[in-house]
């Protein structure tokens, strides 16, 4: 029957569609006697909607590796010859698993990642089991660093302290009394929208509707109209810019009157560039201080800049977990991750986005989280808020 | 009710665009019985060729946004029916003959090429689709529509129009069934099979064209990877409507892209709040498997009697 041959096709349709696969072998270790190859390891979304985000991370971290390279450091009265392992998970949590048993194959003393929650949190338990030190630049999910794994750090403020900043700023203020939540279903977008919705309703603001996308959807008219019904003053959405960026125009075209805030996951020149028109007037949150701000905000912004384009949005971020992890294996004279895990973990180090200390999580302590605008077709920042311990 | 109008205009729009696409599968099926699974691609490759051909234009300044869509489109239409052409040529004449299995894995294959080609020449992220319809919002009866949502709905219509009078009423149409039925001897009648078949691979490559440019019009975006579930999607309304019928694939589209945004509006509530918007998708394979338990060959599908 014709029938059963079409129920067929789309099976195996599907199946080849879910088989598609990225890889790519790297990294060689041949040391002289008095040189040490590190191999620092790093996985972001290479390949996909993420992509030009995951490449921005990957920048950050092969301008730091460049850097360390041209100076010549020398680990243990050794010179070190840092040498990056990429992979790409493609923002896919089964794909971010296998990526991270092939860098502990590969033997990497440390990694620099995954960008995407989802990623991370899966990837950090076969880290943490073989003991490998791993610094995530950009994923913000509090469950990340509240699993109790030793190995686990990261250099950004988490979502608890997102999603209070986020909250605290729709509610005093914008003055928001009715939000309206959507979130793409990941642990990141979830994650912060759970937080947000938390404080958003301590501080007296009622959730009149939350609603849910996906990290692949290109299509938000249904839910946006449903959301409209409920009249919201407020929309958060917890998700990246891929999705925010074209949601702007369909919130303009459908006539949703409300105020626009999202998370840093869509605090992009991409967000702008894909939201066009639509885009402004709305608000995001970036953990940090602006870029101009940094204490090596400009200078690196320029060095960057002449080498790699603008930065989209995590790059200054790889840029010091690299050079944070770097300084550690000098102090303790060992790229072997149980060697310099400890110092890593005492280490305070002035980088380009902040001073950076750890606290007992693996959290950074004492983050900002800053809050913009989109102006004139570009990010303004309105004002830093927060520079409390991490919870 | 206000909202409920809007949804269901949702829902047109998007399966308007679907229908567009299923049609494609549909007249493909009828003639070959062949799952022509690239047709997604030359949808994504006509969406691409349009944003390619504005933002040149754009580049040069001085014309008006409808005139450089329009032109987009155009030309947009003229590659998209040069590639279907050249993939059937291609990847399934030479299958003519082959078990069925064959020329579905080059369906594949050929889909595979066209993402990767695309991915090659535009990159792998999003890309704007610059701005040519300023989209006026009207209300109607407390809904919030915008001319651009009535012309896709508008065009579509006028478009099936026009290929239900193609296939009914003129000579190439009266082939094209004649191959459907039997291309033996259509053959035998004098009718130039292959002429017919190529014709038709390139009158749905032109449909899909036209449903990639409004797709990447209507939401503002453009990606290597819009096709694949486009395709997929389509392909499941032209099952729901009853695949081989032409206006099975019409309602199948219109039925799906309805109830997908009903879905998706009203699935929570519905169901408590167990399941989510997010589930908007499932919703529509759900329905879709549904009616396939029940009624195998489609809502309007026919029984056919297997070829010897």
């Amino acid at each position: 029957m014709n029938q059963n041959l079409i129920v067929k096709f789309t099976l195996l349709a599907l199946a080849v569609s879910l088989a598609a696969c990225g890889k790519k072998e790297g990294a060689e270790s041949a040391a002289s006697s008095n040189e040490i190859v590190v191999k620092i390891g790093t996985a972001n979304p290479l390949t996909g909607t993420q992509a030009h985000l995951g490449k921005d991370n990957e920048n950050g971290i092969r301008m730091a590796i460049d850097e360390a390279n041209a100076k010549g450091i020398s680990i243990g009265g050794k010179k070190a010859k840092f040498v990056l392992i990429s992979e790409d998970d493609q923002a896919d949590p089964r794909q971010a698993t296998i990526v991270a048993q092939k860098m502990v194959d590969a033997n990497v003393s440390g990694v620099i990642g995954h960008m995407n929650s989802g990623t991370t949190i899966p990837a950090s338990r076969i880290y943490h089991d073989a003991g490998i030190v791993q610094i995530s630049p950009s994923a913000t999910n509090v469950t990340y660093t509240a699993q109790g794994f030793n190995t686990a750090f990261r250099v950004m403020a988490n979502d608890a302290q997102q999603g209070k900043a986020l909250a605290e700023f729709a509610t005093k203020n914008l003055n928001a009394k009715k939000i309206a939540i959507l979130d793409d279903r990941t642990a990141y977008g979830q994650g912060q929208a759970d937080q947000f919705e938390q404080v958003a309703k301590a501080n007296g603001g009622e959730i009149v509707a939350r609603e849910f996308t996906s990290d692949k959807a290109t299509d938000f008219m249904a839910v946006l109209t449903t959301i409209k019904g409920k009249k919201p003053d407020l929309l958060f959405f917890g998700g990246m810019d891929t999705q925010s960026g074209p949601m702007m125009k369909q919130i303009k075209s459908i006539g949703l009157e409300a105020k626009f805030l999202t998370g840093d996951g869509s605090s992009t020149p991409k967000f702008i560039q894909l939201g066009g028109d639509a885009a402004e007037g709305a608000y995001s949150s970036l953990p940090g201080v602006p870029t101009e701000k940094m204490p090596g905000g400009k200078a690196f912004a320029d060095k960057f800049t002449a080498k790699y384009g603008q930065i989209q949005l995590y790059a200054p971020y790889c840029y010091d977990a690299v050079n944070i992890m770097i300084a550690a294996m000098q102090k303790a004279g060992s790229a072997a991750p149980e060697k310099y895990l400890p110092e890593l973990g005492k280490l305070e180090y002035d980088g380009v986005t902040s001073k950076i200390r750890f606290d007992e999580k693996g959290d950074i302590k004492a983050g900002f989280v800053t809050i913009y605008q989109v102006k004139g077709g570009k990010w303004q920042p309105l004002e830093t808020l927060g520079g409390e311990a991490a919870k | 009710m206000d909202i409920f109008l809007q949804q269901l205009i949702n829902g047109l729009v998007l399966g308007s665009i679907y229908a567009l696409v299923a049609l494609g599968y549909t007249m493909v099926y009828g003639i070959l019985e062949l799952i022509n699974f690239a047709h997604g691609e030359v949808a994504m490759i006509g969406a691409m060729v349009c944003l390619a051909v504005a933002n040149t234009l754009l580049a040069q300044a001085g014309l008006p946004g409808a005139a450089v869509l329009g032109i987009g489109l155009l030309v947009a239409i003229g590659a998209c029916v040069l590639l279907g052409f050249a993939i059937e040529r291609v990847a399934y004449r030479p299958l003519r003959r082959a078990p069925r299995l064959a020329p579905l894995i080059t369906a594949i294959g050929v889909s595979i090429v066209l993402q990767n080609i695309a991915m090659m020449i535009w990159g792998k992220q999003y890309i704007p689709f610059p701005a040519l319809l300023t989209a006026t919002p009207l209300h109607i009866g407390g809904a919030t529509v915008t001319d651009v949502q009535i012309g896709i709905i508008l065009l579509s219509a006028l478009i099936m129009i026009a290929l239900v009078l193609l296939v009914q009423k003129t000579k190439l149409g009266r082939a094209m069934r004649a191959t459907a039925q039997s291309p033996e001897v259509a053959g035998l009648m004098g009718v130039d099979t292959n002429h017919v078949i190529s014709l038709t691979f390139m009158i749905g490559s032109a449909l899909a064209a036209i449903a990639g440019v409004m797709v990447s019009a209507y939401y503002g975006i453009a990606h290597y990877y819009m096709g694949f579930l486009l395709g997929l999607k389509a392909f499941s309304a032209a099952v729901l409507g009853g695949i081989g019928n032409i206006a099975g694939a019409m309602l199948g589209g219109l039925l799906l892209g309805v109830i997908e945004s009903l879905g998706a509006g009203y699935i929570g509530p519905l169901t408590g709040g167990v399941l989510g918007s997010n589930y908007q998708d499932v919703f529509a394979f759900f329905v879709l498997i549904l009616v396939l338990v029940f009624r195998p060959s489609g809502l309007l599908g026919e029984r056919v009697v297997e070829r010897a």
